[in-house]
């Protein structure tokens, strides 16, 4: 048995050392946890992207639980993420908001142009100061915000089919067994 | 004459890489000397959400210049360096800090260090004991067969 000892040492090593493999393998090393989470949303008050005279504040779109989907023309997985939006959006059951980062309106609106809109509300944060109310660091982000205006749900990252299936609409789902009773 | 010329060479180079590194990290118009200084110390403390190995003071990611212009209009509002911290820590958690707050969930990575420690002093004393009773029990087993001339192994083998 005591022989057997350091053997037994190395094999904890071991199984400590698969551990770390595996726990890394599932877990995203840049996601930040968002300390937002199941708070109040902060209040913003932005123009949109299409009337920039026109804004909206975050009391415009409480009522109804939402998308806010952080994206930029120059934020290269965005263009990965965007035909999953355009794809799975108006399946999902509530509100797009295109929220555009840190971007000339000039180009983000050539890079919907391009790709698509799939946003039922589009602002524009090109100083990109209230993103850091919101905790965002990069591009894309989503939030979901419920109808009381509070963050149930973020994902750092592009969204992707296994995501939105996995992740995005279970979130969605409790939000509606919620409001309904 | 072609000494002149490596004077200018130099000049220029010197001047362009004074302007290469002045543009890395924009200059921002602080109050005084000390004001800087302090800007630059908490920047120092505080990691980069983007680029999670750098500090807020070397990066060169977007957010970072974002958030050190934040962190400058808040110190012109006089807010206190530990407010400040607690800006960052609400908006992006305490992965911003370099020192990790002593709460429950990190209570592991505080104390953990000194558990382990605990527990390796505590297999070295269980073997130290273990071994003083083995050679005790040897010597006496010795001295009963004294006729046994073989010098002993005193278990060292494992």
């Amino acid at each position: 048995m005591n022989r057997l000892l350091p053997f037994f040492g190395f094999m904890l090593l071991v199984l400590l050392f698969g551990f770390g493999i595996w726990w890394n393998s599932q877990h995203d090393q840049s996601a930040i946890p968002s300390p937002l989470l199941n708070k109040p949303a902060p209040a913003f008050v932005l123009p949109k992207l299409y009337e920039p005279t026109q804004t909206v504040s975050k009391s415009d779109l409480l009522g109804k639980p939402y998308l806010l989907n952080v994206f930029a023309s120059w934020c290269v997985e965005c263009g990965a993420e965007h035909p999953v939006l355009e794809a799975e959006g108006p399946s999902l059951g509530v509100q797009l908001v295109g929220y555009n980062y840190k971007d000339a309106p000039a180009d983000a609106k050539r890079w919907l142009a391009e790709h698509g809109n799939p946003y039922n509300v589009l602002i524009a944060d090109e100083p990109g100061s209230t993103a850091i109310d919101f905790g965002v660091y990069g591009a894309p982000e989503s939030f979901l915000i419920d109808a009381k205006g509070v963050i149930r749900y973020k994902h750092i990252g592009p969204l992707t089919p296994d995501v939105v299936a996995s992740e995005l609409k279970p979130a969605i789902a409790a939000l509606s067994h919620e409001t309904q009773p | 004459m072609m000494r002149a010329l490596l004077h200018v060479l130099l000049v220029a180079l010197l001047t362009f890489a004074g302007m290469a590194h002045a543009q890395a990290i924009e200059p921002m118009p602080f109050a005084d000397h000390s004001q800087e200084l302090r800007f630059q110390h908490l920047t120092q403390q505080l990691r980069c959400p983007m680029c999670q190995n750098e500090t807020l003071a070397d990066s060169n990611a977007p957010i970072a210049r974002d958030l050190r212009n934040q962190i400058f209009q808040l110190m012109q509002q006089g807010r206190s360096d530990d407010e400040i911290k607690q800006y960052l820590v609400d908006r992006y958690s305490d992965y911003v800090l370099y020192d990790p707050p002593l709460k429950p969930g990190t209570w592991l990575l505080w104390f953990g260090p000194l558990l382990i420690l605990c527990g390796g002093a505590g297999v070295v004393l269980v073997a130290i004991r273990k071994r003083n009773r083995d050679e005790r029990a040897s010597s006496l087993s010795a001295d009963s067969m004294s006729a046994d001339n073989t010098p002993t192994d005193n278990g060292d083998d494992w």
